[in-house]
C-alpha cells in the first residue's frame, strides 16, 4: 500500500499503559504492568537485570512480537484462546497507534551483526526496508545514498559484498537500512555487545550523528552504561514485573539514576561507569612454586590459517597464512594473553596452539611434562588425549555442548577418559551450577552457559587452558567470577592462554601479553611479544570502556 | 565457500542476460537431451556448450577445478547403465550380476555423454547468474510470491556462514573429547552430533534474521523494487541460442540414425 | 469450534517460518554435502558393484522435506524445503543439471502428500516414517522412469530394487532422523516461536 510511504521523519512518542506480554508457552509474563511515557525525540537507555523484559519491550515496539495472525487476535478470541498462546494486556502505542499498524515507524537493530544484514549487496541491503514500505524507486536510491553517507559507508560501492564487512561496519549498514525507512523511533537491542572496542565506538558515534540529524526518538538496551551515558538524556531501569510492583523501578536523568541506583545496578551485573568488579588478585607466592614456570608448550616459526589446503583439480594448494613467524612459549602457572586488532589471526593462533588446527608452517610442540607419552604434536593427539592436556573454551559456549543435560555435559569428558568424575561436584559447586544439573544446556542464560563451558573443559583436568574471548558479552558479575576463578587456577599451576580485547581482564591475570600485528597487505605480519603493563588498563573510565562485555 | 555464491567480478556477456531467459534456454536443451540416450545428440550439444563457455566468463581451468566431480559422477552413471541395462548384440562381459553387451555399452557411453551435456549448461548458467538477480527475476518476472523468494535469498546468504560454523563446531567438539577420526561408525555419530549443533545455530540465526526482516517492514502484500528486472534484446538471442542447440542435437542424431527415444527402450 | 482450532494452528506462513524453513533446507544441503565428502570412499565402490544399492543412501537428500515440515508445520513446507534444497544443490554444481529441480519438487511432493493425508495434524513418528518413505518412493520413480532419470535404462528388476531401497532409505534416514532431530531441537528451546515448540513432549505414536 502506498499509504505506507512517508517522506520525512517525525520523532515518535511512546506510551505504555498497564502493558504486559506473555510469550507463547510460558507461564509468567515477560513484561507486566508497564507504565511509561517517552516524549518525541527523547533518548532513553533501558537497564535492568536479565529477565526484566527489556528485549521483549523493544521487539513489541518494533512490531515483531507475535505473528499478527494469532498475537492480538488470540486475546480477542476470549475463552477460545489456548493458555499456551501469547497473551497481551494493556496498551502500547507509538505516536498514538499500535506498533503493528504502521510498519517502518520504528527501526530495530539487534546484537548479532551477521543477522542484521539481509542481502548480499550493500546498496540492496539499505534499500530493503524502503522497498518493503513501497517507497517509489527514485526516492529509494536518494535515501540509500543519504543513509550510507550518514553512517560513513558512502565510500564503498553499492555492489560491495556485505559479507566482506567487519562487525562494526555491518552494524552501521544495519543503521543505514533503518534510516532509509525514515523511522521516528530507533530501537537498539545491545547493538555493540558483539563488537571489539573500535567497533563499539564506530557504531555509537554513527548513532549519535544520525540522531542529531533526524531528531528521532531513541530507546537503547545495553549493559555497558559508559558507552551510551553521554548520548542519552534519560535512563529507565526495569524490573521483572509482578502483580504488586510496577515494571519501572527507577526513571530519571543519567547522573541521577546512576547515583540513586548504583548499588542495585552493580548487584544486577550492569557495567556502571567508574566501577571495576572486584576480582581475586593473584598470590604470587603460590604453593605450587615448583611447577610454576615449567615449559609446557612452544610455538616455533609458526604460520597459521583457518583455511584448509584448497583443491585445484587433483592438486593441493596450501592456504595463505594470516600470521607467520610466531614464536611463543606457554609455561605452567603463567598467563599468556594474545591481543591485537580484528582480523590479525588471534583466535586462529590460539586454536593452532590448542591442537585443533594444523599449522601451515613451523610447529607447535609439547614438552614431555605436557605430552606424557602422547607425542610432540598436539594436533596428532586423539581427542581424549587432547582434553586431558590442553582444554579450549570457545567464544560461543553452545558450540561445545555435546549432550542434553548439564550434569551429562560435565561428566562427558571424564567418562571418555575413564577417570576424574569426582571433580564434577566440586566444579558444579564452584561455578554455581548445582541447581541446574537437570537443565538442557541450550536453555541456560548467557552467563550460565559461559560458566558451564568453562566447567566442562576443566572437568578433564587439562594442564593448559586456552580461552577465546572469555569475557565477551558477559555482565560484570560473571566477569568478576571468571577472572577470580582463572587467577585461582593460575596459582594452582595451570597455564592460561587467553585471546581478548579486554585490558582489565589482562591486568587481573598478569603474565605476558603477546600482541599480534595487523595483517599486512602484501607483506606478512610480524609478532611483537611484549610484557603486560599492570596499571595501564584504562582505569579512567573503568572496565566497561575497554572490556567487551 | 562464500565466494561460490557470488560472481566475483565476472563481467562476461551472459551475466547481463535475464536469469529467467537463461534458465529457459538451459531447460529447453536439458529436456530435449533427456528424450534420447544417444552419443550423437549429446556430443553435438556438449560441443556447442563448450563453445559458449567464454561468453559466460568461464575458462576451462576453472571448469576443471569446479567440475571434475561431475565428470566422475557421469562416468559412474555410464558404468552402471552399461552393466544394468538389458543386453542386446554381442556380449562383451558376463561376470555374475554384471553383464555388458555391445548394445548396453553403447547405451552406457551415450548416457555418460548425455549426463555431461545436461550437467554442464547448469554449471554455465550458475556461473554467470548472481542469486540476487535470479531472485529479482523470479519475483518480478516469474511472479513467484516475493515473501518466499526473498526469504530464501536471505537464508542463502547465511550458507557461507554455516559452512564456517560447521568447521568451528567440529573443532569445538574435538576440544570436548569427541573424536571425528576413527572407524566409520564413530565418524557417523560424530557427524550427526555436529549436524545437530549446526541446526541449533542455523535456527537461532534464521529466527533473528526473520525479526530483522520483519522490523524492516518485510512480510506485507505489496512492495516496490529498487532495481527493475528487465528483458532485453540479448534475452531473445539467449532463447534462440538454446533452441538452435536443442534442434541441432536432434537433427544430427536423426540424421546419423542414433536418435533413440528413452521410453522405447528395451522393447 | 473448528474454525477457532484452524485459526490457532495457523495455516499462514509467517516470515520466521519462511526463513527458518529455507535455512533448514540449505543447511541440510551443507550437512549432506559434508557427509558425502566422507562417505564417498565407501559409497563409490558399492555403487560400482551393484548400483541400485545407491538408493540406500538417497534418504539424506530428503531430510529437508521431512525436517522442514516437522518444524514449521505449515502446508507446503515439505515441497518448499525440498525445492529450496534442490536450488541450493544446483548453485553448488549438480551432476543432474537443472533436472535436480524436478526431482527436488517430486521428492517434496511425496512427503507433502503424506502430511496432507493426515490433514497437517499429525507430526508423530509414523507420519514422519511414511513421509520419508513417500519422498523416497517419488525419488525412486523419478530416477527410474522419468526421461532424465539416471536409472532409466536399467532392467525392470533393478529399477524395482532401486525404488524399494529409496523408500526404505527415505523412511529411515529422512523420517526417523528428522523426527529425532525435531524432538532434540524442541528441548533446546530454539523452536519456542514455532508450532513445533512442544514436539519433545508429544506422544510418539498418536
Amino acid at each position: 500500500m502506498p499509504a505506507h510511504y512517508d517522506g520525512g521523519v517525525r520523532p515518535a512518542a511512546v506510551t505504555a499503559r498497564g502493558w504486559g506480554w506473555r510469550h507463547a508457552g510460558r507461564s509468567r509474563p515477560a513484561v507486566n504492568a508497564l507504565d511509561l511515557d517517552i516524549r518525541p525525540g527523547e533518548r532513553v537507555l533501558l537497564l535492568g537485570p536479565s529477565g526484566a523484559g527489556k528485549s521483549t519491550l523493544l521487539h513489541a515496539l518494533a512490531g515483531v512480537l507475535g505473528d499478527g495472525t494469532s498475537g492480538n487476535s488470540a486475546a480477542g478470541d476470549g475463552g477460545l484462546a489456548d493458555s499456551d498462546d501469547a497473551d497481551e494486556t494493556g496498551s502500547l502505542l507509538i505516536a498514538g497507534e499500535p506498533p503493528r499498524a504502521r510498519r517502518g515507524r520504528a527501526g530495530l537493530m539487534q546484537q548479532d551483526p551477521e543477522t542484521q544484514v539481509v542481502l548480499s549487496r550493500l546498496g540492496d541491503d539499505v534499500a530493503f526496508g524502503a522497498e518493503n514500505l513501497s517507497v517509489p524507486r527514485d526516492e529509494i536510491w536518494t535515501r540509500v545514498h543519504e543513509a550510507l553517507d550518514d553512517v560513513g559507508l558512502a565510500h564503498l560501492p553499492l555492489d560491495h559484498a556485505t559479507s566482506a564487512l567487519s562487525g562494526g561496519q555491518k552494524q552501521r549498514l544495519a543503521l543505514a537500512g533503518i534510516l532509509a525507512m525514515r523511522p521516528g523511533l530507533i530501537l537498539l537491542d545491545e547493538p555493540t555487545a558483539n563488537l571489539d572496542p573500535a567497533g563499539v565506538l564506530e557504531v555509537r558515534d554513527a548513532v549519535g550523528r544520525c540522531l542529531d540529524k533526524t531528531g528521532a526518538t531513541l530507546v537503547v538496551v545495553e549493559h555497558r552504561v559508559a558507552v551510551w551515558k553521554d548520548l542519552v538524556d534519560r535512563i529507565v531501569v526495569l524490573q521483572p514485573g509482578s502483580g504488586t510492583q510496577p515494571a519501572v523501578l527507577i526513571d530519571g536523568t543519567p547522573d541521577q539514576v546512576l547515583e540513586q541506583a548504583r548499588e542495585m545496578l552493580i548487584a544486577a551485573g550492569v557495567w556502571v561507569p567508574g566501577y571495576v568488579p572486584a576480582a581475586r588478585q593473584r598470590t604470587l607466592a603460590g604453593t605450587s612454586a615448583e611447577v610454576t614456570g615449567q615449559l609446557l608448550l612452544a610455538a616455533e616459526g609458526l604460520a597459521v590459517s583457518r583455511e584448509r589446503p584448497r583443491r585445484r583439480g587433483f592438486r593441493s594448494v596450501p592456504p595463505v597464512p594470516v600470521q607467520r613467524d610466531i614464536t611463543a612459549q606457554v609455561r605452567a602457572g603463567e598467563a599468556l594473553t594474545i591481543t591485537g586488532p580484528n582480523g590479525a589471526g588471534k583466535s586462529t593462533f590460539a586454536l593452532t596452539l590448542a591442537g585443533l588446527i594444523p599449522p601451515v608452517d613451523g610447529k607447535v610442540s609439547a614438552t614431555v611434562e605436557l605430552s606424557r607419552g602422547a607425542g610432540i604434536d598436539p594436533y596428532k593427539w586423539r581427542a581424549e588425549q587432547l582434553i586431558a592436556r590442553i582444554g579450549t573454551v570457545f567464544q560461543e559456549p553452545e558450540h561445545q555442548f555435546v549432550t542434553g543435560r548439564v550434569l551429562d555435559e560435565l561428566q562427558f569428558g571424564p567418562r571418555h577418559m575413564g577417570h576424574g568424575e569426582e571433580r564434577v561436584d566440586e566444579l558444579l559447586e564452584r561455578l554455581r551450577l548445582t541447581g541446574l544439573v537437570d537443565a538442557n544446556p541450550y536453555t541456560l542464560s548467557g552467563g550460565e552457559k559461559r560458566r558451564l563451558s568453562v566447567a566442562t573443559v576443566l572437568a578433564a583436568h587439562p594442564q593448559v587452558l586456552i580461552l577465546d574471548e572469555p569475557t565477551f558479552g558477559q555482565d560484570a558479575n560473571t566477569w568478576a567470577e571468571l577472572a577470580s576463578f582463572l587467577s585461582e587456577l593460575l596459582d594452582a599451576g595451570t597455564a592460561v592462554v587467553s585471546v581478548t580485547h579486554d585490558q582489565e581482564f589482562t591486568h587481573v591475570l598478569g603474565g605476558t601479553e603477546f600482541r599480534l600485528a595487523p595483517r599486512g597487505l602484501g607483506q606478512p605480519g610480524t609478532a611483537q611479544p611484549g610484557t603486560a603493563q599492570p596499571g595501564t588498563g584504562g582505569h579512567a573510565l573503568g572496565a566497561p570502556e575497554q572490556a567487551p562485555t | 565457500m562464500r565466494d561460490a555464491l557470488s560472481l566475483s567480478g565476472n563481467q562476461a556477456l551472459l551475466t547481463r542476460a535475464n536469469p529467467l531467459a537463461k534458465f529457459a534456454a538451459v531447460f529447453l536443451i536439458t529436456l530435449v537431451l533427456a528424450l534420447s540416450i544417444d552419443w550423437m545428440s549429446a556430443s553435438v550439444a556438449l560441443a556447442c556448450e563448450l563453445l559458449l563457455f567464454p561468453l559466460a566468463g568461464l575458462t576451462f581451468t576453472l571448469l576443471w577445478q569446479r567440475g571434475w566431480p561431475l565428470i566422475v559422477a557421469a562416468a559412474v552413471g555410464g558404468w552402471s547403465t552399461s552393466i544394468l541395462s538389458p543386453d542386446s548384440g554381442k556380449v562383451l562381459l558376463d561376470v555374475g550380476i554384471w553383464s555388458m553387451s555391445e548394445g548396453s555399452l553403447q547405451l552406457g557411453l551415450g548416457f555418460l555423454l548425455r549426463g555431461l551435456a545436461i550437467a554442464l549448461p547448469a554449471v554455465l548458467l550458475m556461473s554467470c547468474t548472481d542469486p540476487t538477480d535470479l531472485a529479482d527475476s523470479l519475483a518480478q518476472k516469474g511472479r513467484l510470491p516475493h515473501r518466499f523468494v526473498l526469504g530464501t535469498l536471505a537464508a542463502m546468504r547465511l550458507v557461507g556462514l554455516m559452512a564456517e560454523e560447521w568447521q568451528t563446531i567440529g573443532m569445538a567438539r574435538r576440544a570436548r573429547g569427541v573424536g571425528s577420526r576413527g572407524n566409520p561408525w564413530q565418524r557417523l555419530r560424530a557427524t550427526l552430533g555436529q549436524s545437530f549443533g549446526l541446526l541449533v545455530q542455523a535456527i537461532r540465526r534464521a529466527t533473528r534474521l526473520a525479526v530483522t526482516m520483519e522490523a524492516r517492514g518485510f512480510g506485507g502484500a505489496t512492495r516496490t523494487w529498487a532495481r527493475e528486472s528487465t528483458y532485453s534484446r540479448l534475452d531473445i538471442w539467449v532463447l534462440l541460442g538454446g533452441a538452435v542447440i536443442a534442434a541441432g542435437a536432434v537433427v544430427a542424431a536423426v540424421w546419423a540414425g542414433t536418435w533413440n527415444m528413452v521410453w522405447l527402450e528395451g522393447s | 469450534m473448528t474454525t477457532a482450532t484452524i485459526k490457532k494452528t495457523g495455516y499462514n506462513w509467517r516470515v520466521a517460518d519462511i526463513v527458518v524453513a529455507a535455512l533448514i533446507a540449505v543447511a541440510g544441503g551443507v550437512i549432506f554435502w559434508a557427509w558425502s565428502q566422507g562417505a564417498n570412499l565407501i559409497s563409490a565402490p558399492v555403487n560400482a558393484v551393484y548400483p541400485p544399492l545407491s538408493g540406500l543412501y538417497a534418504g539424506g537428500w530428503m531430510i529437508p522435506a521431512v525436517l522442514g515440515m516437522l518444524i514449521v508445520r505449515k502446508p507446503g513446507a515439505a515441497l518448499f524445503c525440498e525445492a529450496v534444497a534442490a536450488t541450493g544443490e544446483l548453485i553448488m554444481g549438480s551432476q543432474y543439471g537443472t533436472t535436480v529441480l524436478i526431482s527436488g519438487i517430486l521428492q517434496g511432493l511425496g512427503a507433502e502428500l503424506v502430511f496432507a493425508a493426515f490433514m497437517y495434524k499429525k507430526f508423530n513418528l509414523p507420519a514422519s516414517l511414511l513421509a520419508g518413505a513417500g519422498a523416497g518412493l517419488f525419488c525412486g520413480l523419478n530416477d527410474s522412469f522419468a526421461p532424465w532419470g539416471w536409472n532409466i535404462a536399467y532392467a525392470a528388476g533393478d529399477k524395482l530394487a532401486y525404488i524399494v531401497f529409496c523408500a526404505i532409505s527415505g523412511a529411515v534416514i529422512a523420517g526417523v532422523l528428522s523426527w529425532i532431530a525435531t524432538r532434540g531441537l524442541a528441548r533446546t528451546g530454539v523452536l519456542s516461536s514455532f508450532a513445533s515448540r512442544k514436539a519433545a513432549t508429544e506422544p510418539v505414536f498418536s
